[in-house]
C-alpha cells in the first residue's frame, strides 16, 4: 500500500500540477510524460488544418469559403497582419455579392486551434432559430484567420453586425477551446476594445447552450443599440441572462 | 564614405541613420521583420555590426533614437545621465567597449560603477556585437543587491519567485499551489500572483490571503498580487497589506501610456508603499515586468528595434530602485520571438543589459504553444541564466500556468539549478528553509521535505 497523499484535499480547488513528487529534483517519469502529451495536444491543435469542407457539410445554411492573405501557418504565425485580410481570390468572391446590405454575418475562422471543427456547428445550430426575422448573409468559412478578418468580411458583405467564431489560443490543459468575437459595424482598422467577446466555450467551460444565449442576447443588444464593445460589456454585466 | 556605410566584398552597405544600424545590427528576429526594420540580409547584418563596432559610445549621447521633445523616457535617460560614472568608457567605440567589458581587468566593482553612466542604447548597442557566451560571461559578473526581507542578488546565490496563479483566483487552490511550491525551496524573490480578475476588491482579498500565510509560518519573503499600479495604489488606500508595487512597463512614453502608466503615476505610488515601511532588510519596494515586442504590438515603436525598445524600459525601471525585474521573455508569442534560438537569445539580452544597468534582473524562461519551443529549449535558457548569475526565475507548479496558459518553469526546476549550480537561496529564506527542516546538513534542499508543518490542516 502506498503512503496517503498530503495533497488530495487540495486537488479538487485547482487543475494546477501540485504534488507532483520528485526524483532526485526532477520530475518523476509519470509527471514528465503527462506534461508532454498536454504539450503535444495544444501544439498539434495550433498546427493541425481544419477540414472546412467537412463544416461546411454540417451547416444548414449557404455558405463560402474564404482565405486570409497567409497562404500557410508559418507566414500565419509571423505575421498577424496577414492573417486580418483577405486574399485576392477571397476579395473579389465576396465583392458585390450582397445587393442588399445583411444585418449580420457569421465568420467560422480556423484562428490558433482546431476548435471549430467540433465547436461551430453545434453552436450556430443553437443561435440561427432566435434570429427570426433577420437578413443573414452566407456563413463564410475563412481559412488562417485572425478575428480582425471578420472586418474586411463584414464590410465587403455590407454588415451590419458580424460574429466571428474561432479557436482560442490552446493551453495545456484546454486545447479546443472556442471563442466568439461580435463588431457592431464592421470595417478594417477597428482594434478589440469595439468587440465583445465569448471566451471559453469547450466541454469543460462555457456549454454550447450558455454560449449561445450569451451571443443571441448580444446579437439584439448591439443591433437595437447600434454599438460594440465596452459600453455593450458593461450593460452585459447587468443584463446578461444566466 | 558616408557615416554609416560599410563595404563587404564588393557590396556596399549603407545605412539611413543610427536607428537603422541598431535594428539591422539585431539578431534576426521576427519582430523586428514584422516592423519591417530588420536587415534583409545575412551580410547586411553583419555589416551593420561593422559599422556599430566603430561608432563611439558618445554617439548615443549626441543622438537621440526617439527625440528628446516627443518622449519621456528618453528625457529620463538623458538627464540622468552620469559623466562622471561615463567616463572610464566614453572614449571607446561600441566594438573597444566589448573588448573592455570582456577584459579580466574590468572586475565587478568596476562594472557597478560604471552603470549609472550607461545609456540603455550603449547597453543594447554592445549586446549587438556580443556572442551568447559574452553575454553570460560579462553579466555573471555584474553585482546588483536588494532586499525587501530578503537579501537578493548575493554571489553563489539563486532565487525564485513563486508564482501560485488560478484561473479564478480561488483562494484554496492558490495556497495550495503557493505550499507546494515552499517545498522545493521557492519563493525568496516574491511570492507572487497574476490574479485573474481585475477589481480591487479581489486584489485585497489576494493581498490578505498571502500575508496571512507568509505570517503563519514566519516565511522570510515578501508577497505581491502583480494588478495594475493604479489597484495597488486603491488598495493601499484602504490599508491592504502591500509590500511590492507591481506594473507592466515599456521603453517609450506612447507604450507606457498604453499600459496606462506615467513615470509620475510609478513615483506616487512608490512613495505610497515606501510609506508603509513593511520591509526588514532593505527598502526596494517596486517590482516591474517588461518584454521584448511590447511597444511594437503598442503601435509605439518609431521605428527603434525592439531589443534596444526593451533597455530604454529598463531605464525606467531604474530610475524607481526596484527589488525585482525580469522580461517575460517568450511570453509575447511569435511573432515577435519566433522559435527557442530567438527566445533564448532575448532572454540572454535582457539579463545582460538590465545587469549592466543596475537592475536586479530576472527572467520568466518561457514559451506559448504557437511558438516553436518546448521544455527542452527552456532548460537551455535556465542553465544559462543560471551561470549568468541571474537574480531570480520564476516557476510554477509542473511548468503549467493553469490561469495564464503558457509554460513557465516547473518548481523542480529551481532547486535542480541550485543542486547543480552549486547556488543557494537568499539567506534569510535559506535559514527559514533549514528551521523547517527541509535541508540537508551541506544546506541543499532534501528529496523528501517533511511536509507536515506546511500542510497541517
Amino acid at each position: 500500500m502506498s503512503a496517503p497523499d498530503p495533497w488530495e484535499r487540495f486537488r479538487a480547488a485547482t487543475r494546477a500540477r501540485i504534488g507532483l513528487g520528485r526524483s532526485g529534483d526532477a520530475l518523476p517519469t509519470k509527471a514528465l510524460l503527462d506534461f508532454q502529451a498536454s504539450h503535444a495536444r495544444a501544439r498539434d491543435a495550433v498546427h493541425g488544418a481544419v477540414d472546412f469542407d467537412a463544416l461546411a457539410q454540417g451547416i444548414d445554411h449557404p455558405v463560402i469559403q474564404v482565405h486570409s492573405a497567409a497562404p500557410e501557418r508559418e507566414s500565419y504565425l509571423r505575421r498577424p497582419d496577414l492573417g486580418r485580410r483577405l486574399d485576392a481570390a477571397s476579395r473579389e468572391r465576396l465583392a458585390g455579392l450582397m445587393a442588399e446590405p445583411a444585418d449580420a454575418v457569421f465568420i467560422i475562422g480556423d484562428g490558433l486551434s482546431t476548435a471549430v471543427q467540433h465547436h461551430a456547428v453545434p453552436l450556430l445550430e443553437l443561435v440561427l432559430p432566435e434570429l427570426e426575422g433577420w437578413k443573414l448573409a452566407p456563413v463564410i468559412l475563412a481559412g488562417q484567420a485572425r478575428v480582425g478578418l471578420g472586418d474586411e468580411i463584414g464590410a465587403a458583405l455590407k454588415a451590419s453586425l458580424s460574429v466571428m467564431l474561432i479557436g482560442e489560443r490552446p493551453g495545456l490543459s484546454v486545447a479546443d477551446s472556442l471563442g466568439v468575437y461580435l463588431t457592431w459595424q464592421p470595417r478594417p482598422g477597428l482594434t478589440d476594445a469595439e468587440r465583445n467577446c465569448i471566451s471559453n466555450i469547450h466541454a469543460h467551460g462555457l456549454s454550447y447552450r450558455e454560449a449561445a444565449a450569451r451571443l443571441v442576447w448580444l446579437m439584439k443588444e448591439s443591433r437595437h443599440r447600434r454599438l460594440s464593445g465596452v459600453t455593450l460589456k458593461e450593460a452585459s454585466v447587468l443584463e446578461i441572462p444566466p | 564614405m558616408p557615416r554609416f556605410t560599410a563595404r563587404l566584398g564588393d557590396q556596399t552597405y549603407r545605412f539611413a541613420d543610427l536607428k537603422s544600424v541598431m535594428a539591422c545590427a539585431s539578431p534576426r528576429r521576427s519582430g523586428d521583420e514584422l516592423a519591417g526594420i530588420a536587415a534583409r540580409s545575412d551580410e547586411e547584418r553583419v555589416a551593420a555590426r561593422m559599422v556599430l563596432a566603430d561608432l563611439p559610445l558618445t554617439i548615443f549621447l549626441n543622438e537621440a533614437l526617439i527625440p528628446y521633445e516627443s518622449d519621456d523616457v528618453t528625457r529620463l535617460i538623458q538627464d540622468s545621465h552620469d559623466q562622471e560614472a561615463f567616463a572610464p568608457v566614453a572614449s571607446l567605440t561600441v566594438g573597444e567597449f566589448r573588448d573592455w567589458l570582456l577584459s579580466h581587468r574590468t572586475d565587478s566593482a568596476a562594472l557597478s560603477r560604471l552603470a549609472p553612466g550607461l545609456m540603455p542604447e550603449m547597453a543594447a548597442a554592445v549586446s549587438k556585437l556580443m556572442r551568447n557566451q559574452d553575454l553570460v560571461v560579462v553579466a555573471a559578473k555584474c553585482r546588483v543587491v536588494t532586499g525587501f526581507r530578503t537579501t537578493l542578488g548575493l554571489p553563489g546565490r539563486l532565487a525564485a519567485r513563486l508564482q501560485p496563479n488560478h484561473p479564478s483566483d480561488d483562494p484554496l487552490g492558490i495556497a495550495a499551489s503557493a505550499l507546494d511550491g515552499l517545498h522545493y525551496g521557492v519563493g525568496d524573490a516574491v511570492i507572487g500572483i497574476n490574479p485573474a480578475g481585475d477589481n480591487v476588491a479581489g486584489c485585497i482579498e489576494l493581498l490578505d490571503l498571502l500575508d496571512t500565510m507568509r505570517q503563519r509560518f514566519d516565511i522570510p519573503t515578501q508577497s505581491c498580487v502583480l494588478t495594475h499600479v493604479t489597484n495597488t495604489l486603491a488598495a493601499i488606500g484602504k490599508g491592504a497589506p502591500v509590500d511590492l508595487v507591481f506594473q507592466s512597463i515599456a521603453g517609450t512614453e506612447a507604450a507606457n501610456r498604453s499600459f496606462g502608466v506615467t513615470l509620475s503615476l510609478l513615483e506616487e505610488a512608490r512613495d505610497a508603499a515606501l510609506s508603509l515601511k513593511r520591509g526588514t532588510v532593505g527598502n526596494n519596494v517596486m517590482y516591474f515586468e517588461t518584454g521584448q515586442g511590447s511597444a511594437l504590438s503598442a503601435n509605439a515603436h518609431h521605428g527603434v528595434d525592439q531589443q534596444t525598445l526593451e533597455t530604454r524600459a529598463y531605464a525606467v525601471a531604474r530610475h524607481f530602485e526596484p527589488l525585482l525585474v525580469n522580461t517575460v521573455v517568450g511570453f509575447i508569442g511569435p511573432e515577435y520571438l519566433f522559435d527557442a534560438k530567438q527566445i533564448i537569445r532575448a532572454g540572454l539580452e535582457d539579463h545582460f543589459c538590465g545587469k549592466l544597468l543596475g537592475l536586479p534582473m530576472g527572467v520568466d524562461v518561457c514559451y506559448t504553444n504557437h511558438a516553436e519551443a518546448d521544455q527542452d529549449d527552456m532548460d537551455v535558457l535556465m542553465t544559462l541564466l543560471s551561470a549568468a548569475g541571474v537574480t531570480f526565475l520564476i516557476a510554477v507548479p509542473g511548468a503549467d500556468d493553469v490561469m495564464l496558459n503558457y509554460q513557465s518553469l516547473a518548481y523542480h526546476d529551481v532547486p535542480t539549478l541550485r543542486r547543480l549550480m552549486n547556488l543557494k537561496p537568499a539567506p534569510e529564506f535559506e535559514a527559514w528553509l533549514d528551521r523547517m527542516g527541509m535541508l540537508d546538513d551541506q544546506g541543499r534542499l532534501l528529496e523528501q521535505p517533511p511536509s507536515q508543518r506546511l500542510l497541517a490542516p
